[in-house]
């Protein structure tokens, strides 16, 4: 593809998805930020709680699963 | 002990004057990738707090603003990679009431699906390079790539939109 054909396809790229340019923020950010530092680090959904809840039981009551479980790992 | 070097050491006052000095710019970078101004003020927080928790990681002779630019790279990047699905523009919903105008429309919603196909890797070059011509050492910078990996990208991702729109070019 020569330059023509390039400056041809930005355009019709620039028709069809306008160049955003130089938008302003509309508001500060920092009390989302403040907000976001406060978050817990980590949060370990529900079921992966579960998941590993089930996992450490069959692993007591069916001991010859344990390669299987660690198989899947 | 100046701010950068204040920030580097991990001081939070330091920080939050870079935030508001550079929120701005950072989020002006993004929307121009995701081209969504509510996700861009997400992903802008979202890089500031990378920052600061890399504090310790910056040089504080080191450009502040371009490694800002890479890590909202990164972030909006994460982002496309999640979300592929194009924003849909005021215009795909109202079709003229010409032919000319509809197959127009038509053409450009062909135009904004091919270029929603691309991977995220690729579609952050066009984005950037094509419809907001940013220079390609700029874009290189804010990806982490040399000048001459922008443009194999670019080669790459402009045959790819080529091969997808090769119908709406044979037309008459």
């Amino acid at each position: 593809m020569n330059d023509q054909e390039l400056k041809e396809l930005a355009r019709k790229l620039r028709e069809a998805v306008p160049p955003m340019g130089e938008p302003e923020l509309r508001r500060d950010l920092w009390p989302d930020l403040l907000q976001k530092m406060n978050e817990p680090h980590l949060r370990v959904p529900w079921y992966d709680w579960l998941l590993l809840a089930a996992s450490g039981l069959a692993a007591v009551l069916f001991p010859s699963l344990i390669p299987a479980l660690l198989y899947h790992l | 002990m100046d701010l950068l070097k204040r920030f580097a050491a991990g001081d939070l006052d330091a920080f939050e004057s870079l935030f508001r000095q550079h929120q701005g710019a950072v989020y002006r970078w993004i929307v121009r990738i995701v081209r969504d101004p509510a996700i861009a003020e997400d992903l802008t927080v979202e890089t500031l707090w990378r920052a600061y928790k890399a504090h310790a990681r910056f040089r504080p002779d080191g450009n502040f603003e371009a490694w800002l630019r890479r890590i909202g790279t990164n972030a909006a990047l994460d982002h496309l990679r999640s979300k592929p699905a194009f924003v849909v523009l005021p215009d795909d919903i109202a079709a003229g009431p010409t032919p000319d105008v509809a197959e127009q429309n038509e053409s450009r919603a062909a135009i904004r699906t091919a270029l929603a196909s691309l991977p995220a890797r690729l579609r952050i070059v066009v984005q950037l390079g094509l419809i907001e011509e940013e220079p390609y050492c700029t874009i290189g910078n804010s990806l982490g790539i040399s000048e001459s990996a922008v443009k194999l990208r670019m080669f790459r991702a402009v045959r790819i939109l080529r091969k997808k729109l090769r119908h709406w070019s044979a037309r008459p």
